[in-house]
């Protein structure tokens, strides 16, 4: 069963139609990362279930009602977004921004209650943060910073959490310590963590589920990475030929490209 | 108490509350200030009374003469210039916090050559009386919102585009503001040159109730939507994750910031530089994420009360119009605006 | 396929006719062919008199203060990297005018030729203040800022010359009709007296057009290139002080055509400094001798000044560049 899957879809920015009759649902409790080469809509369709944008036909449906028959708020209590343009206001520290992350549930006269206190210490902690609590985002390196963010969105309490390229502009350690970071958080089907992802090697060896797009926003293949991933599907879609091994850590599929002729044997 | 977040918490059964302290202080510390200041502008002048007198006469207790020159004089101007700068404080601070600009005010923006172009119309075309005048700022400074917020935010248009959209607006409007005045004939041409200056002179009752209405109503919707604002800083995109309905708020803080400026214009007439200058003045004092509306409203209401008591007292004999007072800050400001940015930008 | 020389002798004749067009609409119904006559025969009539008085040297003043303000818009864009950036806009017509209002009331001066001086210290005065104020800070100069910093100068010298005119009504009156901005009422000596400056100024433009194509690059890349961005910042600074001042103190505040036809002449033929200030040249005197005689006709008997029609045709294109999602700089 899944808590959020959506259906038909058409989705396009003003002029532009990017993805065409869309069906894709979000195993609960996964880890999904959605794949595919440029513009073939995956960050479009994660907006789409984040409702940050309409779709022009179809839907997106969450707990079983349509997403857009809900009020902000209720869908800030269920759905947290990690977006990839996020703007931390000049001198605000990371104490104070993650607290942000706590409004979806705060009112006029509930401000800031012990429980809010609680979960964004856990929060922070739970990111690896907590020591920089009062320090100035503007002086983090951009590893902590983007961990400050996901701070933010664990901040909300979410059950599902949509994540948007969170590891670009990061080097590769960060990266990977960002990736631990999701998989810990949907161990044991804590939450869903539905994640856009550009590498392919990293989405494969993290993900318990992976939905391949396609230029044209069609769905060339979905499933678990072992059961899905072949050196035809990605020659298909990303025009690259490759071979399939298993990664010697963790055994999950490995593509390694092909080499170009005449480099091969390079001493 | 909270030692992770900044500012201070009250907690009284389920119920909390958070606040800056140092914003709190600086507020008291203005509200003191204009306190004095009143004192001075109600006691001070060519009747001058004692601040025992001045209590008096405001209770009702005084001399026949004292009352009259309080009650009827002194007191409503004071009033005006306290609530209109307040306005235009909170306008001011609104608008900047939204276009994230510290120069993004009303009377730069361009709705303060609207409300001059509905004003100089009925100035030049409709010779209408005070309260035509009046009627036509008004008039003015809210259609010229709505047409720059129907070609900002209209299809196509970019909601980051506004404060260019209305200096696209405003610069046609300063254009047609040329043309009433070459139109006009020649007492009608200096009638309106002198509106384009705003004044306290003969404010009375009637503007205080004007003014004092709109703030009624219109301060407690902008600081509902206000606290909207700390996450609206963090991106449209994050604030919409956060449950944030980022187009209503932006449009309700833009339509109460906006009526806030056009009703003291309708009070007054423009008094330029006080919506621009009273946020930053007290975003400096009080610190924290961005000028606060109620901070910067009693900040304007400071400035405004101030430069009033000054034109006069200082020059008692030409009865000067206020906004020429803050016009000369206003450039004032600019300056040590720009002198220390420049020094930031070094840092 | 058009080439672009093809297209440049094309703008010009097109300039001729609007150039005949606006001798021979007016106020007074002169046919066309009496004003082609009389035009190359002045005899001394009534009709002669007010072609070769008012509107010829009225065109030719619209002709010179057209490409000067159209020059020093497309100079402005190149140097801030602004599609925003234009004399009226950006503060420094007003920074003209306020050199005007010093002229009129502190120093008594009348006429144009006693104001073009005070109106280039304004104007250079007013380019500056605009300049620092918009790229001061921290953060990174977009054109917004620049066009914010702009608007801010531009209400302070409006506050100015609002108060030393209400202090000063003589000044006021002498001053209200030139602040519409407008090409009536100028004679042959207002031209005679400015040519020098327009000259040079356009020579001084036309010849930083290849700098400027390397400073579209980018500054770091400019200097890399071996370009030398500070010399060709100053001279362009130079150039649009002149142009615009002297295009200010000749007709009043006159704004948009800086902006708006710059853009067009992009969007003919693309980024190329080498073309784009030659069609700029040709393109702006159309603009504003277009508005000047629509303003004539729309007006008459009177008229509506033309730096009133070029903001309400102008400010259109502006509103329109704003909208565009994707506001980058040249």
């Amino acid at each position: 069963m899944s808590r959020l899957h959506g259906e038909n879809l058409t989705l396009g920015y003003d002029q532009r139609v990017v993805a065409t009759d869309l069906t894709v649902a979000i195993p609960t409790g996964s880890f999904t990362a959605i794949v595919g080469p440029n513009a073939c809509g995956k960050s479009t369709l994660l907006k789409a279930m984040a409702r940050m944008i309409k779709p022009r036909a179809g839907a997106v449906y969450l707990d079983g009602a349509e997403i857009a028959t809900y009020k902000a708020r209720e869908v800030a209590r269920r759905l947290g977004l990690l977006p990839q343009t996020s703007v931390a206001p000049a001198g605000i520290s990371v104490a104070d921004l993650v607290a942000r992350g706590r409004y979806p549930h705060q009112r006029l006269l509930r401000q800031w209650s012990r429980e809010d206190e609680t979960i964004v210490t856990d929060a922070m902690a739970a990111t690896g943060v907590l020591d920089l609590a009062g320090r100035l985002v503007d002086e983090l390196s951009g590893g902590q910073r983007q961990r400050v963010w996901l701070a933010v969105v664990l901040a909300q309490q979410t059950p599902i959490l949509l994540l948007d390229e969170p590891t670009t502009y990061l080097d590769i350690a960060h990266q990977l310590e960002v990736l631990d970071l999701c998989a810990d958080l949907h161990e044991g089907g804590a939450h869903t963590v539905v994640a856009v992802l550009h590498d392919l090697n990293q989405a494969f060896r993290y993900a318990t589920h992976v939905v391949v797009l396609r230029p044209g926003g069609m769905v060339a293949a979905e499933g678990a990475p072992a059961d899905i991933v072949t050196a035809e599907l990605i020659e298909d879609v990303f025009g690259l030929g490759c071979r399939v091994i298993d990664d010697p850590e963790t055994g999950t599929p490995m593509i390694v490209p092909t080499a170009r002729r005449g480099a091969a044997l390079r001493t | 108490m909270s030692t992770l977040i900044t500012g201070r918490v009250v907690r009284l059964r389920g119920y909390s509350v958070r606040f800056d302290p140092r914003a709190l202080a600086v507020a008291v510390g203005l509200v003191v200030a204009l306190a004095v200041v009143s004192v001075f502008s109600l006691g001070t002048g060519d009747f001058a009374l004692s601040p025992g007198a001045v209590i008096d006469s405001l209770v009702g207790d005084g001399t026949p003469i004292a009352d009259f020159i309080v009650q009827t004089i002194r007191l409503p101007r004071l009033l005006t210039a306290v609530l209109v700068g307040g306005a235009l404080g909170a306008s001011g601070a609104i608008l900047q916090r939204l276009s994230g600009n510290p120069l993004g005010s009303p009377d730069i923006i361009g709705f303060t050559y609207g409300s001059a172009t509905g004003a100089l119309i009925m100035i030049t075309v409709v010779h209408g009386s005070m309260m035509a005048i009046a009627g036509g700022a008004l008039v003015g400074g809210l259609a010229t919102a709505v047409l720059i917020y129907a070609l900002a935010f209209g299809r196509g248009g970019v909601a980051s585009r506004f404060v260019l959209v209305g200096i696209g607006v405003g610069a046609m409007l300063l254009s047609a503001n040329s043309y009433l005045i070459t139109r006009a004939s020649w007492q009608d041409a200096l009638a309106a040159q002198a509106w384009l200056f705003g004044t306290l002179n003969g404010r009375g009752w009637q503007q205080v109730i004007l003014i004092g209405v709109a703030i009624a109503v219109l301060f407690p919707i902008a600081g509902y939507f206000a606290r909207k604002l700390a996450l609206l800083d963090l991106g449209d995109d994050m604030a919409r994750a956060l449950g944030v309905g980022v187009d209503w708020a932006r449009f309700a803080l833009i339509v109460t910031s906006v009526a806030l400026a056009a009703f003291a214009t309708a009070a007054t007439g423009p008094i330029w530089f006080v919506a621009l200058a009273a946020p930053q003045l007290a975003h400096r004092l009080a610190r924290g994420g961005g000028p606060g509306m109620m901070t910067s409203a009693w900040m304007g209401a400071l400035l405004l009360a101030l430069s009033d008591l000054g034109v006069q007292r200082l020059f008692p004999d030409t009865q000067l119009p206020v906004g020429t007072a803050t016009g000369v800050l206003g450039g004032l400001y600019l300056i040590w605006f720009l002198a220390t940015r420049r020094r930031e930008g070094r840092a | 396929m058009i080439t672009r020389t093809t297209g440049l002798l094309v703008a010009v004749v097109a300039l001729g006719f609007v150039v005949l067009t606006g001798i021979w609409l007016g106020t007074k119904d002169i046919s066309f062919l009496e004003t082609w006559r009389v035009l190359w025969h002045p005899d001394g009539s009534p009709d002669s008199i007010i072609i070769h008085d008012y509107r010829v040297p009225r065109t030719i003043l619209g002709l010179l203060v057209g490409a000067a303000l159209g020059l020093s818009g497309a100079l402005m864009q190149a140097l801030t990297r602004n599609p925003l950036a234009d004399p009226g806009l950006l503060g420094v017509s007003l920074g003209a005018s306020s050199g005007v209002v010093v002229a009129i009331a502190f120093v008594g001066v009348s006429g144009v030729l006693g104001y073009v001086w005070f109106a280039f210290v304004g104007a250079a005065i007013a380019a500056v203040v605009v300049y620092l104020l918009g790229s001061a800070g921290r953060t990174l100069a977009t054109p917004e800022r620049l066009v914010l910093a702009g608007a801010a100068v531009t209400a302070v010298l409006y506050a100015f010359n609002t108060a030393v005119l209400l202090v000063d009504p003589r000044a006021f009156n002498q001053f209200r009709f030139w602040n519409a901005g407008s090409l009536a009422g100028r004679d042959y000596d207002v031209v005679t007296a400015l040519l020098p400056f327009l000259a040079v100024g356009i020579a001084l433009a036309l010849a930083l057009a290849r700098p400027l194509n390397v400073l579209a690059l980018g500054e770091e890349m400019s200097r890399a290139l071996g370009a030398n961005v500070g010399r060709t910042r100053i001279a362009g600074a130079v150039a649009v002080t002149l142009l615009c001042g002297a295009a200010t103190a000749a007709a009043g505040p006159i704004g948009f055509v800086g902006l708006a036809v710059p853009h067009v002449a992009r969007l003919i033929v693309g980024p190329d400094q080498r073309w784009v200030l030659p069609y700029t040249l040709v393109l702006s005197p159309i603009l504003l001798i277009g508005s000047d005689t629509l303003g004539r006709v729309i007006g008459s008997p009177g008229e509506v000044q033309v730096g009133i029609v070029t903001a309400f045709v102008g400010a259109p294109v502006f509103l329109a560049l704003c909208r565009r999602r994707k506001l980058s700089a040249l």
